[in-house]
């Protein structure tokens, strides 16, 4: 159960963007969250509640988009669907020169800001 | 009215430039790390030991850093073997995260250790999705645990470098379907090394020694498929391109993410303070250890 490790990460980045560029509070997050990426989304809500808290995240929502895991086999060309457990090797051919396509994902894509301020986010000096 | 800004941030930034920086320095030591994952009860600390006591009739530097939720029944095991080791209790928390690694190097790992072996929570699941530095990254699982355990825990076996199977001298015993587990774990992560092992007899004792000192002298280390994905690859799939607010908002961090992550370690998150019980006494942990392994059986 590492949701919480994850959702406290996503709220401590969203906390430094909003401070970077003056905004107020927040309205939702988008998580992308691959089919490969070990984390569970159900769970991933739940502890993202608890992890906005008492920030100013309070009460934002937490959107998650699911990418589904896709792999191609480097000599026959041919892709697909990892499923989960996924397939990595090729069944085609049996080879191990795979490369997975997508399914790893677990990135922040965007962020609602709760109240408009005039000014762009400004990059933030360490 | 409301602003929208793409923030394109990976989840686990800091906690992956943290491993980086991690590697980096202690690399610049001469030190690799060995990240050892496992379900709770196969084997990891009897493999530990019996590697430990190996590099010790070699005269390889070696320490080990084991961590638990509670007890330091684990450090008190491999203290017997001379080699400097710390227990890291983790007050529940499920898994080891870099910056908490670094924080209980500092100021105990002796400067000419060689190889640094972590035994990770007891935990397929979490700990999988950590870097914490290491040059090699090895899956454990018993015979005694079934032969599907690959394809149950894809993550942590899909990632590894190195697959171990222990207890081998029980297989037969509990009818350990070898082909089938093979089988697992060429479907998650093809091409990668599966070396059978037993504490109780000595098989294949030394393997991870020398696997480990292989890649610390910059021997080539296997590169799972799971960690092939390539973000170009990704954005072909348009998976990226359904979000294009780029035009309205700026990319707030996209130029700062260096600054940010190399500050990592100061922006370490809430739990781990809560949790790191080892940072309340770092200093006495090695006598503790060496005293009562003295005492032991």
């Amino acid at each position: 159960m590492h949701e919480m490790s994850i959702a406290l990460a996503v709220v401590g980045q969203v906390e430094e963007a909003a401070e970077a560029g003056g905004a107020a509070g927040v309205d939702s997050v988008t998580l992308q969250v691959g089919e490969l990426a070990g984390v569970v989304p159900e769970s991933l809500q739940f502890c993202f509640a608890l992890a906005c808290e008492g920030t100013l995240l309070h009460g934002a929502a937490l959107r998650t988009e699911q990418v589904p895991g896709r792999a191609r086999c480097v000599p026959c060309a041919r892709q697909w669907p990892t499923g989960m457990p996924p397939q990595l090797s090729c069944e085609r051919c049996g080879g191990a020169a795979t490369e997975l396509l997508s399914g790893r994902e677990l990135q922040i894509l965007t962020v609602h800001w709760a109240e408009s301020r005039q000014h762009e986010p400004v990059v933030k000096e360490p | 009215m409301c602003r929208v800004v793409d923030l394109q941030q990976a989840v686990l930034a800091k906690n992956d430039q943290c491993a980086r920086r991690l590697r980096t320095e202690l690399g610049a030591l001469g030190t690799a790390v060995v990240n050892l994952l496992s379900s709770p009860g196969s084997g990891k600390t009897a493999l530990l030991e019996a590697e430990l006591a190996l590099a010790k009739e070699r005269s390889v530097p070696v320490a080990a850093l084991t961590a638990d939720l509670a007890t330091e029944n684990d450090a008190r095991r491999l203290a017997r073997s001379g080699a400097p080791v710390k227990q890291v209790l983790t007050d529940g928390l499920c898994h080891l995260e870099a910056h908490m690694l670094g924080a209980h190097l500092e100021g105990w790992l002796p400067e000419d250790t060689r190889l640094l072996f972590v035994e990770n929570v007891g935990n397929l699941v979490c700990p999988a999705s950590y870097d914490l530095g290491e040059t090699l990254r090895v899956a454990l699982a018993a015979v005694t645990e079934g032969e599907d355990k690959p394809l149950k825990y894809p993550t942590a076996f899909g990632l590894a470098h190195l697959v171990v199977v222990t207890k081998h001298d029980l297989a037969r015993a509990v009818g350990f379907d070898e082909a089938a587990f093979l089988a697992g774990v060429r479907q998650v992560n093809p091409g990668v090394e599966v070396v059978f092992t037993s504490a109780r007899d000595g098989e294949g004792a030394g393997v991870l020694l020398d696997r480990a000192l292989a890649a610390r002298e910059g021997g080539t280390v296997h590169q799972p498929v799971m960690a092939r994905q390539l973000a170009t690859e990704r954005a072909a799939y348009g998976y990226d391109q359904e979000h294009d607010h780029a035009h309205d908002h700026g990319h707030a961090h996209d130029h700062d993410h260096g600054h940010e992550h190399a500050h990592a370690h100061e922006h370490p998150h809430e739990h781990a303070h809560a949790h790191g019980a080892d940072a309340h006494q770092p200093a006495g942990h090695e006598h503790v250890h060496h005293r009562d392994g003295a005492a032991a059986r």
